[in-house]
């Protein structure tokens, strides 16, 4: 009866964990994570939502924002979601030279749309609105801001992925660890999503 | 016999072996992302053309429609096991209540009404 109460977990057919759950710990683990983050993501919105209004100097919302510019960058890192999910598909038919261009081409889109950011945020401090500003500006940097940092981390993890796939040194089921990596990707492609239009496309 | 505990998504194998593929194909990914870069084209047009009573409940609409559709096929929660969907909506809906609750002592919707 013993041999019942577990069973394989997805990767184990690689060497790796036996679970209780029958699932890959790695994977339950990230999906919690990705699960906290939006208690994370949801503080920072609310915060901005309540503090957009508030300017009593320095430039409003509507008087900076570049709604053509912004859009440009949602749609390169909407993209840079297709790229990411064509490079787990390729993990899974253990294809690594197209595992690889994937991963340099999100790691690529992700890259415009950091650099986007640090234009937007230079324009936006020539005209007028620094993080002490006002609680309008302070919200905001606070809330894209954080949003870049992870855009920022997951490029190093994509890099970081690329180095080791091409070097053979992912330990176990490569697959699931591009997966892995994805998963964070899309998470933070689904948190702009709703910063988009959050913040950009619906006015103070 | 099968326990309670046996979560194998529909890809993997009695043995544990990880599956082949997982998910949707390229091609079905590729009409995904139009499908999105499409609503994304939709949102951004309420900018410039004036949707009246229909700005705001079209920009949710589109906005919780990409969301979904990002998070059920890119991550592959529609093809996964149900507990990974669980443990993420948990989390945003946990999310959502908080500050939809917090907001409310502050009286923002009241505010913006």
């Amino acid at each position: 009866m013993a041999d019942t109460a577990i069973s394989h977990g997805h990767d184990s057919g690689h060497g790796a964990h036996v679970t209780s759950t029958g699932l890959s710990n790695n994977k339950m683990a990230m999906w919690m994570f990705l699960g906290s983050e939006c208690l994370l993501f949801g503080g920072l919105i609310s915060t901005y939502m309540l503090y957009k209004g508030r300017v009593n100097s320095g430039p409003q919302p509507d008087q900076i924002f570049d709604i053509p510019f912004t859009s440009v960058s949602s749609f390169v890192l909407l993209m840079s979601s297709l790229t990411m999910v064509l490079a787990v598909s390729a993990a899974q038919r253990k294809d690594d030279r197209n595992t690889n261009l994937w991963l340099t081409i999100t790691a690529l889109l992700g890259a415009m749309f950091v650099g986007g950011q640090v234009y937007e945020f230079t324009a936006f401090y020539r005209e007028g609105l620094g993080f002490t500003t006002s609680l309008f500006g302070s919200s905001f940097y606070t809330l894209t801001g954080f949003h870049g940092v992870h855009v920022s981390v997951g490029i190093i993890m994509l890099m970081a992925l690329v180095g080791m796939i091409s070097r053979n040194r992912i330990p176990g089921n490569k697959a699931e660890a591009v997966e892995m990596v994805g998963l964070y990707w899309h998470f933070v492609d689904v948190v702009w999503i709703v910063i988009f239009t959050l913040v950009y496309l619906i006015p103070a | 016999m099968s326990t309670a505990t046996e979560h194998n998504t529909s890809t993997e194998h009695a043995d544990g072996h990880a599956d082949e593929h997982h998910g949707a194909s390229d091609k079905q990914y590729i009409v995904i992302a139009l499908i999105l870069a499409a609503l994304t084209a939709i949102e951004v047009s309420t900018y410039y053309i004036d949707f009246g009573p229909l700005f705001m409940p079209t920009l949710f609409v589109l906005m919780t429609v990409k969301f979904i559709v990002v998070a059920s096929y890119f991550m592959h929660l529609k093809f996964d096991n149900k507990l990974f969907s669980y443990l993420f909506y948990t989390g945003l809906i946990l999310a959502v209540l908080v500050y939809a609750g917090a907001l409310s002592t502050f009286k923002f919707f009241l505010q913006k009404g």
